[in-house]
This record gives C-alpha cells, structure tokens and sequence, in this order.
C-alpha cells in the first residue's frame, strides 16, 4: 500500500494546476504564497506515512449503519419563482449561464 | 421586569415565562436592546431581524395564551450564518453567498420553531465555518468580549461571543473540528459538539460531511441539554442522522458524579500546552473527584497524528462540497465572463477568501491522481486508529477530561499569516470529529490576565448523558466564578 | 477491410422508471415547465443532502439479474468531481469501484447468428440537466438532474457497428420487459457512449480508441460507427496515429468530429460519498426482488401452451409482448374458451393495437369486456360480424357489450320466418343470380347470402340463411 514517505523528498506541487482542477484563477501573488504555504502544510500532513497502516480498513463513515432508502414517493418542490429569484441570470424559466462552446 | 437578561439563562427565562413573570416579546425587546448597546464593540451578529423576531415573539406568547407549552416556547436564539433559516440571508460570511436568500429551513430550525423558538438573528463566522478566529469572515471581524483585542475563536466565533456577552440566550454553532468548542473556551461560555448523527445536517452548509455537527452554545449546561433534547434525532432528509432514541438530557443531569470514571488523556498534557490551561484542567479534575468522581490517567496513542488526518479529510470533502458555488444558480457571479470556465475562475477567485482557496487547492490536491493512495486513503485509515484509541478507553472510563485549547485565546491578527501555526491549536479538538464521539465545553476557570479557559468532556458516541451529567455537575453546580 | 478488426464498447445510460428523483422526491414526469420539478437537493443548495430512492436500487438489481449478473453484497455511491453547467453541484454522486452488479451478457440476433456479449457492470448514478443553446447564451433546465440513471457498461467485445445496434434492440427488448425504463428515445430515456478502435487483423494489443459521446438514438450509434471506424482506418492507412479523444457525432452531416477538450483532464478524484450510507444486499432481500421478475417470454410461451392447451404459434405470438400476455390470460380466466380468446387477441386486438399505436394499458376495452364478448358469439345472440363491430366499438370507446347489443339493435336474427322473408325478397330481387345458381354457379350463392345479410343489417344468423337459401334453391 502506497503511503508518503515523511523523510523522503516532498513531491513538487503544482498549484496552478491543482487550482485549475478547481476552477479557482489565482493572481500570481496568490499563486506564490498558496505555493508555500501548501508546501508547509503537505509537509506536516505526511507526518501519517510515519505509521504502519497495513491490514487497516479506511473509515468513510463514523457509524457503520447500512440501506439508508427512501420510498419512490414524489412530492412538490421548490416554486419556480422562488428558485429563479436567487439566480444571478434567469430567463424564460432558465437558469442563463455564458454560451456553452462544446 | 427584566433586569439583567445577559445573565439570564435559557432555563430561567422559560420557567419566567411559563410564571406568566415575563412574556415573550419583552424578552426579545431587551435582547434586541442589548444588542443594539453591546454588539458594538465585539460584532458578534451579522444579521439582527427584529421585527421579525417580534412577530415570532408574539405568536408565541399567542400560543401559551391558548395552551401551549415547552421549555422553548418563546424563547429566542442566535444562529450561526451557516445554518438555512427560510426566508433569511445565510452568507456562512462569504461574499460567494451574496444576495442568497435560502428558500427552506434546516432540520434543526424547523424542530425548534416547532418547539416554539424565536429565531433572533444571524451570527457571524469564519468562512464556510473554515477557521478558529472569525477572522476569516468576508463580512467583518468578531472580538472576544472578555478583551476586545483577541479573538472570539472560531469557527462560531460569533454564536460564542454572543452567548459570553449576554446578547443571546443561547446559539446555534456547527462544529467540524472544535469550531463550537474552541470559541465556547475562547470566550468562556458552554459549547457541545454532539455525537455524529445525533443531530440533522439538513440545511447546514456542508464543510466536511463525514465530521460537522450542529450543537449549542449556551451559558450553562441545562441549557445545552434542553436545546439537544428538541434538535437531536433521526431525520430522514439525512441519511448520516442515526436512528437512536433521544432521551429528555435533562433528566440525567443528577448534580453529582458518584461512580463516575473519569480519564485524562496523558497526550494532552504535554509540552506546549500552556501551564495556567494544565493548572486549571487539573483543578477541575480534582474537583470532580471531590463530587465522587475517580480520576485516571488514560492512553490515547495516536493524537499527535489527528491534526494530519484532520485537515486531510476535512479539506478534501469540503472541496467537492464547495464545488456547488460557482455563479449559476445562487450566491454571487463575477459580471463578463465569456464561456463558464471563465465564469467559474473569476466567480471563485473573486467570491472565496484565501482561507478558503487553501483548502479547497489542499483539499483537491489529496484527492488528485496520484495521491489519493498517499494521502486520503491513508488518512481515512488513521481514522480508524483514532477511533479505536477513544473505543479502548471508553471500555476504562465513562469520560474524558481534557484541555479545550492549547492556549487561551490570542490576539487579532497573530495567527493570520501562518496557516499551519492556526492549524496546530486545534489538536485537542479534531479527534472528537474524527472518532465521531460527542464533546463539550465548559469555562474552568481563566488566566492571570483573565482569559477563560475551557475543560473539555468529551464521551463515547451517543454518550451525550455522560457528558452533560459531568459538565452540569461540575459547571452548573459548582459554577467556578470567571 | 478485411486486412483490419474492429473493437466497440458500448456504456448506455438507462433513465429508470421511478416516480421520484435519485436522491430527493422531485417527480420525474415528463414534459413540465423548465426547473418547475426542483427542490434544494438536486439544485445543490448549500446545505441540501441526497436520500437514496430504493426503486431505483430495486430496478437495477433486477436488470441485473435479468443479464445474469452478480449482485454485489456491498456497494456504494462516490462522488466524481468536473465542473459544467448541468452539474449541480459540481460533482456527481455515482458509483466508482463498487457497483451494485458486476458480469452478466446480453444474446442478440445479427445476421441470423446467436451472439452474446459480455456485460462489465452495472452501476447507478444521477442524470445531469439540460442544457438548451442559443446564441449568445445557454440556458439550464434542472428537471433532469437526479433522474436515476442505470449505466450498463460492455465488455469491449462487439466487434461490427450491425453488432453494437442489434445489442442495443436486445437490450431495450429487456428492459422493457423487465418494465425497468420506458426506452423511450424520444423523451431521451437511453443514450449512448461509443467506444471503438480498429487493429491490423492477427494484432493482439488494442490499437488507440476514441470516443462518441451522448448518442440518443441507436441508428445513430450505427452511423456513428460506421463512420468513425471507416475513419479510423483510412487514417491508418494513409500512415497517421489515432489520437485517444472524444469525438461529436452531427447527425445532420453525418460525421464525427473532435470536441473542444473541455475536460482534457479527467482527473475526477473520486472519494466515498459521505453522505450515504453503503448498500448491502443480503441474498433474502435480492430473492425477493427475483420473485418480482416478471416471467421471461420463452417460459411464460411454454406455460401457456400447457396450461391454456393453446397451439405453440398462438402462445408464440401472445408472449412476445407482457401486457397482451398479461390480457389474454386475465380473459382466459373468465371464459372457458381460450382458444377463442387467443383468436380475437391474435386478429382483431393485435390488428387494430398495430393500426391506432395505442398501448396495451391505455385501451378502455377491458378483459371482463373480451370475455362477455365472447360469450354472446357462444349463446349466439350475436354474429361473427357483428362481433367484430363490437369489439372496435369496444377498442375504441370501452362499455359494456350487452349494452351495446341492445342499443344498437344487433341481437342476431335466429327466427326461422324472419330469415325467411329475407331469403324471399333476397331472391325475388336478384332473379338473375338465382338462375346461375341453378345453371351450376355455386358461387351465385355467395352473392346471395350477402344481400341477405344486407336486408337484415348483418344481424341474421349466417347458419340459418345458408340452411333456408340452400332449401329454397334446391326446391323448384
């Protein structure tokens, strides 16, 4: 299983990239100091590759409960109005965004 | 009359109320008052909706005029902003969040107006509860009321600093990593994280799903226990709330702790933790002994890895779980983009403090190709060694007794160029988080200089009885003057 | 291109047919108003969390055991992460490594040959909005989003276009039966990703795939391969590499063609959605949703030929389609001739079902309906033309049959006078057809009948007129 090695190098990280994936534009002055400041808390976070995890199962939830289900019942939701009232460009009972070029 | 409403209890209010010494509306009335004199100088609301809550005001004392009865009938509390409240702004003190107003109410808000609750404004907070100042807030900055020039605490800097002034009965916080506890320790109020899945996540903006609770701040501990009584509970709209009886908390709240075993965590005491937050912890320890507690020294192994752990998960769910905000169908969107990607950048970078950004690039990073393995999966693995730590000791003792912080709080401005610095301070609260345990804050005591300082209780998962019986024994009964 | 191989894999998306929504109660009914079907959940409000539809589990199990497919004892939902507009909230909660069914194949016919593909998985997820284009803007209609969708995913084992487009009829053939979707592809009930690459013949490695994605018809999933492999090929051919992409199939000009990469990587970091609890399926629950299975057509045929002693070509015939089978033997029970139930459904019902296109479920005509119908030819009271008039009428507009006979008069004539008369004055005016008759045209007879029936508006007994005609023009 593949852990970080806490003394081994620390891995290059591409914040741009990483922001990107984000959908987050950074200014270059952001860029830089989430640069170092990533690299600071990465390079605390790896401290868990100290530890022998083998054998160990991950836990997704705090309680293990299973089969949470809902009946297949319909029910009214929000009103239109309500709903295009929060957004920011709404027309003709659409939600308007930017023309999508696929 | 009422005379002093900032020292006034949750409990006092309604057994006032139900006399027929006070009604509803005046009650708000002087709240509203205190408010308008008081918040001045610590900013704890964002939000005060006082015409609004004189309504609800009314119609609460309406209803006890033809019968109706409860312990929060009328009774009015303070919302941190993160929580969706119909009809209202909910901005979790984000400029994303602008002009949102939210179209429902969160699980709890609807169990409380059921309850007869009026709902008095809107408190202020870190940014998408990521923080442990308020000093993340894109709205304004909360000062702690004890001395205007440190912080509250965070996340719920805000419910706490209200509740700690005297400017609410009692607040609703969310706690993802200490966020409720903290600020309760920071300005020396009560603060309880319940168990994970004890109280509905509905309606409460999402930071990490697998670690936040909604809980209450409030002046003492029978007003926690009231509050958790009317909130806590299965709801189907959640899938992560559990189907456990909710028992009346009120009633275990015995006064005394015979046959109460109590542990202190050996790795919590340990350097770096301040002396005068040791001292207190162990005063208290002593204290409880001397109510018929037995005091123990217990093992919990692998704290030192908990902060690791924490703000690897924590960050990864928050950055799918802030994905959502992105200019389409709610909130703030940044005007001449020309395709969404554009608008999805400049929304983003415009609408998220830096705070937030960090996390969501850490949070994306430990999920990323490549990484997952090394990071995420590790983390959740640790989890699960963490949670076994709190398993093993709970088979010795009932509770554990525990510094909140470890320090008292610091000045404005200290901890805000150094992310990972701010980070540490939460070392004694994220495990609760990630073991799924319930915890609570009480004041102990406070510094030379005056600073509270919070004992921490924390009990096994759906264990909140224990907690709140040894939190009202110690603080309730044998209040310690601040 | 006999010098190259194909490889195609198919991944099908099939809206399930559930009342509510994946995750939250919205109504999935078709045709409202744009984003008049929405609540916090699948608008991805702050704050909002989705609850599983147990439909929706329910009917991708039984496809699954419809394929022959393993049911996993666990599985759960992950959250995959892009950003696009019709995303609510950025990220869609589907299933990564954990589906509920894993194996299983689908038989089709092509070309007169069995075939069978193998099927990798079946897992369940949430369909995305919609979005509608205009010039300077898009806009987004969230009705859509949260649709249970089932995603049936190949093995990469079809091996022709003719393949990939029988596969999908026998698909749709199924879950149709299975009553899992309505297929329909109008409404967009299934759409398609293609994925297909060719190799020089005898070449074991793959060569380099691309894509098609969002195919909503399967002729278009035909042309589209078509197409992209003859592509493919000419592109190697003339010495170039195919690169791995996603392509767009124009259905007006009949080509393929690269799509701007928005998402040229697709790093989706899934994680274990924490807001949902696993799905562990036990083998009694799964059990009990087998038992809900509806037969399958070739059992059901055999069944009906035993039990109702119905010939092979009529049980053939009523159970291709579950509804009419379901109606045939709903009526069967009411009557003790089956055979003549078999017979109306075969000719009249299935003719007129084939004229109007009206489904089995909407027809006013009920089984009790068919089976009195039935019953008044045996006691006959009417004719087997009149018969026939009823039960259009019946089709059509629904009632009750001795209702109809009686206000419309059609009892059938018996009455020996009565038919007399009208064999008389059938006779007396057509003086020249009797004389043919006499001179050894049997067939004037016909004729004959015929205007007796006219006089009598269809209602005398056929039997009777021939028996009293015969007489008449034997004698003299």
């Amino acid at each position: 299983m593949q852990t970080v090695d806490p003394r081994g190098d620390q891995e290059k990280i591409d914040v741009r990239y990483v922001a990107h994936l984000a959908r987050l534009y950074l200014t270059d002055e952001e860029a830089e100091t989430f640069q170092r400041q990533l690299e600071d808390t990465v390079g605390y976070v790896r401290k868990i590759g100290e530890l022998d995890l083998a054998g160990i199962e991950p836990t997704s939830h705090a309680h293990l409960v299973q089969n949470v289900f809902r009946a297949d019942e319909p029910r009214e939701g929000l009103d239109r109005d309500t709903v295009l009232e929060n957004a920011p460009a709404g027309e003709q009972g659409q939600f308007i965004v930017p023309r999508i070029v696929e | 009359m009422l005379t002093s409403v900032e020292t006034l209890t949750l409990h006092e209010a309604a057994g006032m109320m139900e006399r027929g010494n006070l009604s509803s509306e005046e009650l708000v009335r002087a709240l509203v008052e205190t408010i308008h004199s008081r918040d001045p100088r610590i900013d704890a609301y964002v939000g005060v909706d006082e015409d609004d809550a004189l309504g609800q005001a009314r119609a609460a004392d309406e209803a006890r005029k033809n019968g109706a009865r409860g312990k929060l009938l009328g009774v009015p509390l303070a919302v941190k902003d993160v929580i969706n409240v119909k009809g209202r702004p909910c901005t979790c003190a984000s400029r994303i969040l602008q002009g949102y107003v939210s179209p429902y109410d969160a699980t709890v808000i609807a169990r409380l107006r059921a309850a007869g609750a009026v709902f008095l404004g809107r408190t202020n907070m870190d940014e998408f509860a990521m923080g442990s100042t308020t000093e993340n807030s894109a709205l304004k900055i909360t000062r702690n009321p004890v001395d205007t020039d440190r912080v509250p605490g965070g996340s719920s800097g805000g419910s706490a600093a209200a509740v700690a002034d005297g400017e609410a009965l009692a607040a609703l916080g969310s706690d993802t990593g200490g966020s409720i506890r903290q600020p309760a320790a920071f300005c020396g109020c009560v603060g309880l994280k319940p168990s994970y899945g004890r109280v509905s996540r509905y309606g409460l903006t999402a930071f990490a799903s697998s670690l936040d609770q909604i809980g209450p701040l409030t002046k003492d501990v029978r007003d926690a226990a009231i509050i958790l009584s009317t909130i806590a509970g299965r709801d189907p709209m959640d899938s992560t709330s559990l189907d456990e009886p909710v028992p009346e908390y009120e009633q275990g709240l015995s006064g005394d702790l015979s046959g109460i075993k109590l542990g202190i965590p050996r790795e919590y005491m340990v350097s770096g933790l301040d002396a005068e937050i040791e001292r207190a912890v162990r005063g208290a320890a002593e204290a409880c002994r001397n109510q018929g507690a037995e005091i123990m020294e217990v093992g919990l192994p692998h704290t030192e890895y908990a902060i690791a752990t924490y703000y690897i998960i924590a960050t990864a769910e928050a950055s799918a779980n802030l994905a959502r905000f992105d200019g389409v169908r709610y909130g703030f969107r940044a005007p001449g983009a020309h395709d969404p990607i554009e608008m999805y950048g400049r929304t983003r970078a415009a609408g998220f403090g830096p705070e937030v950004k960090r996390r969501i690039i850490l949070g994306t990073y430990v999920l990323s190709s490549g990484y997952y393995d090394a990071y995420y999966l590790s983390a959740q693995k640790v989890r699960t060694l963490i949670r076994r730590d709190f398993e093993e000791v709970f088979k010795e003792c009932d509770a554990l007794l525990a510094p909140c912080t470890p320090t008292p709080a610091y000045p404005i401005g200290d901890k805000v160029k150094d992310p990972l610095r701010m980070y540490l301070g939460d070392i004694f609260t994220v495990t609760a988080n990630l073991a799924g345990i319930c915890a609570m804050s009480v004041p102990c005591g406070a510094t030379a200089a005056g600073q509270p300082i919070g004992l921490q209780i924390l009990g096994p998962a759906f264990g909140e009885e224990t907690v709140l019986r040894v939190g009202h024994a110690y603080y309730d009964c044998g209040r310690n003057p601040r | 291109m006999q010098e190259f191989e194909t490889v195609i894999g198919l991944e099908t998306h099939v809206q399930l047919k559930t009342r509510s929504k994946m995750f939250c109660a919205c109504s999935t009914a078709n045709g409202a108003e744009p984003n008049t079907r929405v609540c916090p959940v699948c608008l991805g409000y702050p704050g909002a969390m989705p609850v599983m539809n147990e439909e929706a589990v329910r009917l991708t199990v039984l496809t699954g055991l419809m394929l022959g497919s393993r049911i996993s004892a666990y599985s759960r939902f992950d959250r995959k992460s892009y950003f696009y507009p019709d995303m609510p909230k950025n990220y869609q909660i589907s299933q990564y490594d954990k589906p509920l069914c894993e194996g299983g194949a689908v038989d089709f016919d092509v070309g007169g040959e069995i075939r069978r593909i193998g099927i990798r998985r079946i897992h369940l997820e949430e369909d995305v909005a919609k979005n509608t284009h205009f010039k300077a803007c898009s806009g987004v209609d969230f009705n859509r989003a949260g649709v249970p969708l089932m995603e049936i995913v190949t093995e990469p084992g079809l091996t022709s276009p003719e393949e990939a487009f029988e596969y999908l009829l026998a698909l749709k053939r199924i879950l149709l039966y299975a009553g899992v979707s309505d297929c329909n592809l109008e409404e967009g009930n299934i759409r398609c990703d293609v994925n297909c690459s060719v190799r020089p013949r005898g070449q074991s490695a793959l060569g380099t795939k691309s894509e098609i994605k969002n195919l909503n018809t399967f002729k278009g999933v035909l042309n589209a391969l078509r197409y992209e492999l003859a592509r493919q090929i000419e592109v190697l051919r003339s010495g170039g590499e195919i690169r791995q992409e996603t392509r767009r199939w124009d259905v007006d000009t009949g080509v393929t063609s690269s799509m701007r990469t928005k998402e040229d990587e697709h790093d989706y970091r899934y994680f274990p959605e924490p807001d949902l609890m696993p799905v562990v399926l036990d083998a009694g629950l799964v059990e009990e949703w087998r038992c809900s299975l509806p037969e399958a057509p070739r059992k059901r045929r055999l069944r009906m030929v035993e039990q109702y002693g119905l010939p092979d070509y009529d049980a053939g015939v009523l159970a291709a389609d579950r509804e009419v089978a379901d109606f045939f033997e709903k009526t069967a029970a009411m009557t003790a001739n089956a055979k003549a139930v078999s017979n109306w459904i075969m000719t009249e019902m299935l003719r007129l079902l084939g004229e109007t296109g009206r489904p089995v479920a909407a027809l006013p005509l009920r089984p009790q309906d068919l089976a009195a119908l039935i019953e008044l030819v045996e006691t006959g009271q009417v004719n087997a033309g009149t018969a026939k008039e009823i039960f259009a009428i019946l089709f059509e507009k629904g009632g009750d049959p001795a209702t109809i006979v009686k206000e419309r008069g059609l009892v059938q004539v018996s009455d020996e006078q009565a038919i007399e008369d009208f064999v008389d004055r059938a006779m007396a005016g057509n003086p020249g057809s009797v004389q043919d008759y006499r001179k050894g045209k049997k067939a004037a007879a016909k004729f004959l009948v015929g205007q007796v029936m006219r006089l009598s508006s269809g209602k005398a007994d056929p039997r009777v007129v021939n028996r009293i005609l015969k007489e008449k023009l034997a004698s003299e």
